[in-house]
């Protein structure tokens, strides 16, 4: 396995493997002015999203965190934030200011959209310019993030692309990479396996308390079994038929290796290399959203069925064991892992090929979901706004 | 070819994993942590993912997938049928 790959080293010293300036709205108000500003400057991107208004509480927190979070990720050269209004941009300002990296903010009350966009505009040309001037250093590998989370699952991820990505966490795990995998309640039925794979008795107390209040949201709000929602329609077309087996699939990503060396709440920064577990939501644009929040770089995304989903900040690696999905939906698969359920490909080959193609994106490859254009950038909401 | 696979040798249910599995067929399952394998007979048609049973099943047996209870059996299957969500369903929730 290589040792290095080429990254934009960041004023706090983490490691992206994108270069991106992107407009950031701080509330759903604020879109229209963050896709003008990105559209007047070309190479800029906007992040639209729904929220960020009278949300209060540990909800409110998660906003905030997800939003500085987003901004704060290497990936990120530099931000243009604009709200409605200023104190809670400059919160989010501040919050990004931390790692050192440029970024401003803009409140569009007593100004208005066009003087907003205006000077909004004049600061992403700026920023657009100065990181088109920032160059790729080689990195140890053990400086880059991966995050894990499968979507649209079927038996076939369970087999193939879900042990492809534990082949390949085991092996950027013993490299030192810092790692992370979810999806709370997609372990029910295989909880006992991760706990026993966490690192001490603190992470494994850490670990159930997530995952029992999690069952219990569930068992407050259900209507049903749930079989309506977990496993999916996707996933039950996909042959799936339990929770169960559902999760026993899921936990494939692990790998066979891998401790679970602590756990994060959503978009929380991890404190050190090794594998985390975060407490998250199982839909894949708010887990793949809440990685990029906590700073992961790149991710690794085993699909069954064929899941679209892409993120504006994280290249997402597709991997597909699904013949008849990498062959009808070939343009959102990067990986074929497919051998593996036919005896042509050994594991430990499976594995490395996601790795080589790690590297190749890391090193500036787009994805397919780069070159389609998926950008789902989704918040995870608590509960109701006040 | 491989038809089917199966993660444990005491599995009930294997995964095809092939399109065309039709009734009539015998069919090749890969143990996967074993590398060796089997031979089955299939007496429904099966798509590709869904799982088809390596032994008889009565209503309320446990169903074992990767050496782990994936649920129980709500209407008893037979050797080679299809098993699914007809027949199989959570134990949580």
């Amino acid at each position: 396995m290589q040792k290095t790959f080429w990254g934009y080293r960041r004023e706090n010293g983490r490691v992206g493997v994108r270069n991106h300036v992107i407009i950031l709205p701080v509330d759903d108000l604020a879109n229209a002015a963050c896709e003008a500003v990105a559209h007047n400057i070309k190479g800029t991107m906007a992040i639209p999203h729904p929220y960020g208004r009278l949300q209060f509480g540990a909800d409110l927190d998660l906003h905030f965190r997800t939003l500085i979070g987003t901004g704060s990720n290497p990936n990120v050269a530099a931000v243009v934030v604009i709200g409605i209004e200023e104190q809670w941009t400059q919160k989010v300002v501040d919050g990004i200011a931390a790692t050192g990296k440029p970024v401003v903010g803009f409140g569009i009350e007593l100004h208005g959209d066009h003087d907003t966009i205006m000077r909004a505009s004049k600061a992403a040309k700026e920023f657009l310019q100065a990181a088109s001037e920032k160059h790729r250093v080689e990195c140890p590998l053990s400086e880059l993030w991966v995050s894990t989370k499968c979507g649209e699952s079927d038996t076939t991820s369970g087999c193939g692309a879900n042990p492809t990505v534990g082949d390949a966490f085991d092996k950027l795990y013993a490299a030192g990479c810092t790692l992370v995998f979810g999806e709370t309640t997609e372990l029910t039925g295989g909880e006992q396996i991760v706990a026993a794979r966490c690192r001490d008795d603190k992470v494994r107390a850490d670990f159930m308390r997530m995952f029992d209040r999690y069952q219990d949201l569930i068992n407050r709000h259900k209507t049903s079994d749930l079989s309506d929602s977990q496993p999916t329609k996707g996933n039950i077309a996909g042959g799936l038929t339990t929770i169960e087996e559902k999760a026993l699939g899921n936990i494939q990503k692990i790998g066979k290796k891998c401790i679970v060396d602590g756990v994060i709440d959503k978009g929380e920064v991890p404190g050190g290399p090794g594998l985390w577990f975060m407490d998250s939501s199982s839909a894949a644009a708010e887990m793949v959203t809440l990685c990029a929040a906590s700073g992961y770089v790149v991710h690794f995304f085993p699909t069954g069925q064929g899941n679209v989903i892409g993120n504006p900040i994280l290249p997402v690696i597709k991997i597909s064991a699904n013949p008849r999905t990498v062959r009808t939906m070939s343009e959102h698969i990067d990986v074929d892992t497919s051998g593996l359920l036919q005896r042509q490909m050994t594991m430990d080959e499976a594995g490395d090929k996601l790795l080589e193609m790690m590297f190749r994106t890391a090193n500036g490859r787009f994805t397919s979901t780069e070159a389609l254009g998926h950008r789902e950038f989704v918040l995870t909401r608590l509960y109701e706004s006040a | 070819m491989i038809h089917c696979v199966l993660h444990d040798p005491n599995d009930s249910v294997a995964v095809v994993v092939v399109e065309g599995v039709k009734a009539g067929m015998t069919l090749t399952g890969l143990i996967l942590d074993e590398d060796r394998t089997l031979n089955l007979p299939c007496v429904q048609d099966i798509p590709l993912g869904h799982k088809v049973a390596l032994k008889d099943m009565a209503t309320g047996d446990t169903v074992i997938k990767y050496g782990i209870d994936i649920g129980k059996v709500v209407a008893p299957i037979a050797r080679g049928q299809h098993a699914h969500v007809h027949n199989i369903k959570t134990k949580r929730w």
